[in-house]
């Protein structure tokens, strides 16, 4: 791994944890403040996942999340002022404000949502998938959900077609333990969910979703088995959420000292760690860093606290063509 | 012009069957997917021999995953295919609600206009082949309750030959209904006649008296009961909905400003179905055109029963559509 470990894409990586877990903290703040309404639901904690996967998607790839997705926009390099601006309502958001937190869109990044039904998106994916099979694009279509939806139909479902069809779709189940507030163990008969790929003929690999690198590492491996066979892959990052579900959510259904032992293995702080222990980057650098990510957050709210409401008249917009 | 205009009899199957092999020989990015529309030749033989024509590619067996491939089928209309995708009956339709609901009906919505949803679902539905409470659903006002749909419903054999194209060319997803017990019946189709205006009702017979408001099943019932009213001296028109969400309301408002009279028939249960909608923009818009009260015939509250006496009895027939309308015309 020492290989993919030069400064600069140490620093990118860091850089994009960072701004995803800073962004959210904001975000929790301005929810506080009654600026962000709705459902908020933050990724602080699985940052890893989303960073370590996007890595290795093209711009042609094709990108499909759940409602937990603030941090695969921001992985995507969906400009951080759009998403703060959808998440005011404000018409200049990613989606024109009528999203919301949990359906962030922007299809020049190919970044195709935001799904709040848990599973809801599975069958889509795969359907993208056929389409680039049929017109012969060799794009992927990758498609981010929790061990929750793993539950569901929709999963048994897609991974089914997918493998069926021989369709290019990378399945991340990102497992943070929680279906909301009930643990893996009341919720799947077999917990090591990456049991269940090969059941349906998917290569499969489970990975540590707290460590971006190996992350990055197993979605290497994926995308390149994707892109060579055209077939479907499914990758279990195994992860935790740092927050609460939502911002309604009291925690009622685990231990704080669990949640304290997994801070302890916390992704952003365990590079930091290991670029400063190989010397490859400086504290000084990471502080750097800092204040640039401040910077570009604060310019995100600032780009949404002038954002503009969209006129009433335009209510009905958007619900036929 | 008539002598131009060729007309031929084709049965209601075949009427559908060609509109899919034409849509296909037009756009090669238009594909079928359902179950048992390839080897089995289609539940009810719609497709048979399509996929000897054009191949497993274009005409795709499904598992029996609705909701995975109707979600597949928006994926692909996402990524510039055509998909129609059949739903075997109306009754598994529901097992991919949350697909048409939350995904197709939404998407243009919640991505701020970024994406449209060119999908066309072909559902079969309707009472009438002794299959009980599980399999004759009419279930169209379900879906035209919702915004981002276009529902249609093909209560004729020209429509069955000629929605399709136009569904097909449409930017936003649209339902069509298909009538399972009209499949094997002959009826007149106009080769020439084009594409259906999707977006209008179509007046199927002129009449003054009194204006038959119906879709679906309802529209042959209501056709053969006019005639009878004829002989009687009643001079009966009768409006086809055919475009259940949005509905045409400017069609159905000329037809009673001129009979001044609505009978509103459809077979799927009463309470809030097309029919409520209907009569509630007659009396919002054009109640003093009206000289009687607008009645309605639908669907018995009850789950369909399997004797054919009673499943008869569930919904309105051609004698219940001429009672009524003698009842409004004498004022009885």
């Amino acid at each position: 791994m020492e290989n993919s470990l030069d400064k600069l894409h140490g620093t990118d990586l860091l850089y994009r944890m960072m701004l995803i877990r800073r962004f959210e903290e904001k975000s929790a703040e301005l929810y506080t403040k009654e600026k962000i309404r709705g459902f908020l639901h933050l990724y602080i904690g699985e940052e890893a996942v989303a960073v370590g996967v996007m890595q290795c998607l093209k711009a042609e790839d094709n990108i499909l999340s759940t409602y937990r997705e603030h941090g695969h926009a921001l992985a995507r390099g969906v400009d951080a002022g759009s998403i703060m601006a959808e998440m005011y309502g404000k018409q200049e958001g990613c989606s024109h404000g009528r999203g919301g937190s949990m359906h962030l869109f922007d299809i020049k990044k190919n970044f195709y949502g935001g799904n709040a039904i848990v599973g809801g998106h599975l069958g889509m994916a795969v359907g993208m998938a056929l389409a680039a099979r049929k017109q012969q694009q060799n794009s992927i279509i990758c498609c981010f959900f929790g061990e929750g939806a793993a539950a569901e139909g929709e999963f048994h479902e897609a991974m089914n077609l997918a493998s069926l069809w021989s369709v290019p779709v990378l399945f991340v189940c990102e497992n943070n333990l929680y279906a909301m507030g009930t643990a893996i163990r009341f919720s799947h008969a077999v917990t090591e969910l990456e049991k269940k790929g090969p059941g349906y003929g998917i290569e499969t690999a489970v990975v540590d979703g707290m460590d971006v690198l190996a992350v990055e590492e197993a979605a290497k491996k994926a995308t390149e088995m994707i892109r060579a066979t055209g077939r479907p892959f499914f990758l279990v990052c195994n992860t935790y959420r740092f927050r609460a579900h939502s911002m309604f959510d009291a925690e009622l259904y685990r231990d704080k000292a669990e949640v304290d032992e997994w801070k302890k293995r916390d992704p952003i702080t365990r590079l930091q760690k290991s670029l400063v222990g190989l010397n490859i980057i400086t504290n000084e650098d990471i502080e750097e860093l800092n204040g640039k990510i401040e910077t570009e957050v604060q310019n995100a709210v600032d780009f949404a606290e002038a954002g503009t409401w969209e006129p009433v008249e335009e209510l009905k917009k958007f619900v036929y063509t | 012009m008539d002598a131009l205009i060729k007309n031929t009899t084709i049965t209601y199957r075949e009427a559908i069957k060609q509109a899919i092999r034409e849509a296909m020989q037009k756009d090669e990015k238009v594909f079928l997917m359902g179950e048992d529309v390839g080897r089995y030749g289609g539940a009810f033989a719609v497709s048979k021999g399509l996929l000897q024509e054009f191949g497993p590619d274009r005409i795709m067996d499904v598992p029996l995953s609705e909701s995975g491939f109707v979600g597949a089928g928006i994926g692909a209309a996402l990524k510039g295919m055509r998909p129609i995708v059949e739903i075997m009956t109306v009754n598994f339709g529901l097992l991919a609600m949350d697909q048409v609901v939350n995904n197709a009906a939404t998407l243009l919505h919640m991505s701020g206009g970024q994406l449209n949803v060119p999908l066309v679902i072909r559902i079969s539905c309707g009472i009438g082949r002794q299959l009980a409470a599980q399999h004759s659903h009419s279930w169209e006002p379900l879906y035209a309750h919702i915004p981002g749909l276009k529902v249609l419903s093909a209560g004729t054999h020209e429509d069955a030959r000629h929605m399709l194209q136009p569904a097909l060319n449409s930017p936003d997803p649209v339902i069509i209904f298909e009538y399972t017990f009209l499949l094997n019946a002959e009826g007149e189709v106009s080769e020439d006649a084009g594409m259906v205006d999707i977006t209008k009702a179509k007046v199927r017979r002129q009449g003054k008296d009194i204006s038959i408001i119906t879709y679906g099943a309802g529209v042959y019932k209501a056709l053969e009961a006019a005639t009878v009213l004829a002989a009687e001296g009643i001079d009966a028109e009768v409006v086809d909905l055919r475009v259940l969400r949005p509905l045409d309301n400017e069609t159905v408002f000329d037809s009673v400003r001129k009979t001044h009279r609505a009978l509103l028939v459809e077979e799927a249960w009463g309470a809030v179905n097309v029919s409520s909608e209907v009569c509630a923009r007659i009396m919002e818009n054009i109640f003093y055109e009206l000289d009687a009260p607008v009645m309605r015939l639908g669907g018995q509250e009850v789950p369909i029963p399997y004797p054919k006496h009673l499943e008869n009895a569930s919904v309105p027939q051609k004698e219940d559509i001429i009672n009524a309308i003698k009842k409004i015309m004498l004022h009885d």
